[in-house]
């Protein structure tokens, strides 16, 4: 392998990885305009850039808009004082933010974006092509749980405490659910005779006419609620539950660790309403147009572009959740996670393998 | 490249497993063990075995140190910590690293399970998610049973203790009352 590759591979996964931070920043600016519009009130409106914002109309435009606010939250962030309280764990304070955002931002690199036609075969647009896709995206994921439990533990205080030891018995029984639940998904794509293994490539190419969500919509409602529990998305936010826990494990943390804190957590919606896309809502592909992205170039862009708007999409439905449910009770979370999610998801599996097999009979 | 990464990541995996059964801090040893799986899941990819490092990590890393940790910090592990060390489980562990140590050399010593013929023929087995399916249900059909069976009897154990402790306990209480 010579310099040259690894020089473009690295500038490719830049690129992504800078796209999906700002469309992390992008969706916490949504989260405040959705929460403001959901209760009534205007959200940020105010913050202006001095050349842009003195465009005529678009200025004023985007300035209501609000988009240069993630600007001043960033900045803010940034240069703002950053205490470290005196009875913390030095080193495990400051390993949790980064535990936190690494693999927040890693789950995107098997995530597959767009398609195009190379010779007339479709490829996926994709950092990495990997036949485990999912199973990469689930191990990754799965090491998040580190930025919070050592968080709560090496603030060394009582809420943070509590708030990082609910929050990750939450996510390790929420991925058992997560796991199951997209277990039909693959029996599907592994018709007999495919190839298609774990990878995420095969599941799009395999709703052209037909999507996940209405083949298979148990599945999708147990994974997207399981999503909801391992992002720490209200109903199911028992790291931060303000009103019991002060801000949950990350009350010792100011400034930009919290700031990555934030961002992890918005990157991970973003990634995970990607993952929904791609399993249930037929990624880049729209319902009864059966290969309209044969066009090279501009057929690849569209395709990224559908892409990106089913999963904008999925977002606003994480922040309409948000907004509307209230918190569960952290024994309520735990019974319905064991008692109800685990047992639904695996009589789901065998309800899909009944299925599959008259269906196959036929 | 290949050579240069593998080197990295076994010292990583080697210097961060020492580390482990030296440290006298139980959070710093089960974080230097998480290191310890993921080197060891980059060895396995260095393999092209995807699916092995994958469960390693989801399963290990993800899910068994997370444990480990609620533990150490529930019971909070860093006051037991004395200067004694415990006899028999250091003759255990001596003696199965031993073991372990002893067939390792075996297989060198025999050969043939390294030549680069029989490596190539293996790692179709393990490179792709289907293949490596295939043989468990098909080839290994008895392991996976007997590894089945062996899971189950571990976790009804672990239900019926916990039950015992906590009926046993709550018949005390009725029975005082």
């Amino acid at each position: 392998m010579d310099v040259f590759k690894i020089l473009g591979i690295t500038a490719k996964a830049l690129v992504v990885v800078l796209v999906l931070l700002s469309l992390s920043n992008l969706a916490i600016l949504a989260e405040r305009k959705v929460s403001s519009w959901i209760q009534g009130r205007v959200g940020p409106n105010r913050t202006a850039l001095p050349i842009i914002g003195a465009i005529p109309f678009l200025g004023a435009g985007l300035t209501r808009l609000g988009l240069f606010q993630p600007l001043a939250d960033g900045l803010k962030l940034l240069l703002k004082e950053d205490p470290v309280p005196d009875h913390v764990n030095k080193f495990y304070y400051f390993l949790a933010p980064v535990a936190a955002f690494i693999p927040a931002v890693t789950a995107i690199t098997v995530l597959p974006f767009g398609e195009i036609v190379r010779n007339g075969t479709p490829r996926p647009i994709v950092l990495a092509d990997l036949d485990i896709g999912i199973l990469f995206i689930f191990a990754v994921a799965s090491l998040g749980v580190y930025g919070v439990i050592l968080a709560g533990w090496a603030s060394n205080s009582k809420y943070p405490f509590l708030g990082g030891i609910r929050a990750s018995a939450q996510m390790i029984s929420y991925e058992l659910a997560l796991g199951l639940s997209i277990l039909p998904v693959f029996m599907w794509t592994n018709a007999p005779g495919s190839q298609a293994g774990l990878n995420l490539f095969a599941v799009v190419q395999g709703q052209e006419h037909f999507w996940n969500v209405f083949w298979m919509p148990v599945s999708a409602l147990l994974f997207l609620v399981a999503i909801f529990a391992e992002t720490n998305r209200l109903p199911f936010d028992m790291a931060e539950s303000e009103s019991e826990l002060v801000s949950g494990f990350s009350t010792e943390y100011g400034s930009f660790k919290f700031g990555l804190f934030f961002l992890a957590e918005y990157a991970h919606i973003v990634v995970g309403s990607g993952v929904f896309t791609v399993l249930f809502l037929g990624g880049w592909r729209l319902p009864f147009i059966a290969s309209y992205y044969s066009g090279g170039m501009t057929g690849a862009v569209l395709s990224v572009l559908v892409f990106c708007a089913k999963t904008f999409l999925v977002v606003f439905l994480f922040m309409w959740v948000r907004w509307t449910l209230p918190r569960f009770r952290y024994d309520q979370i735990m019974k319905l996670g064991w008692t109800v999610m685990l047992p639904l998801s695996l009589l789901n599996i065998i309800g899909y393998a009944l299925f599959l097999a008259v269906w196959d009979g036929i | 490249m290949v050579d240069f990464l593998f080197y990295l990541f076994s010292l990583t995996t080697l210097l961060a497993a020492g580390t482990v059964i030296l440290t006298r801090n139980p959070i710093n040893a089960a974080m230097l063990l998480i290191l310890t799986f993921v080197g060891t899941g980059a060895l396995f990819v260095l393999l092209g075995a995807y699916f092995l490092a994958a469960v390693q990590l989801a399963v290990y890393a993800g899910a068994v140190i997370v444990l480990f940790l609620f533990i150490v910090m529930l019971l909070d592990v860093e006051t037991a910590r004395s200067g004694k060390p415990n006899y028999p489980g250091l003759v255990a562990g001596i003696g199965v690293g031993a073991l372990l140590v002893a067939g390792a050399l075996v297989l060198y010593k025999r050969g043939d399970y390294f030549t680069l013929a029989t490596l190539r023929e293996s790692v179709p087995v393990g490179a792709s998610t289907r293949s490596f399916g295939v043989e468990l249900f098909t080839t290994y059909m008895l392991p996976v049973q007997l590894a089945g069976v062996l899971l189950l009897i571990a976790m009804l154990g672990v239900i019926h203790i916990g039950k015992r402790t906590r009926d046993s306990s709550g018949e005390e209480a009725s029975h005082r009352q």
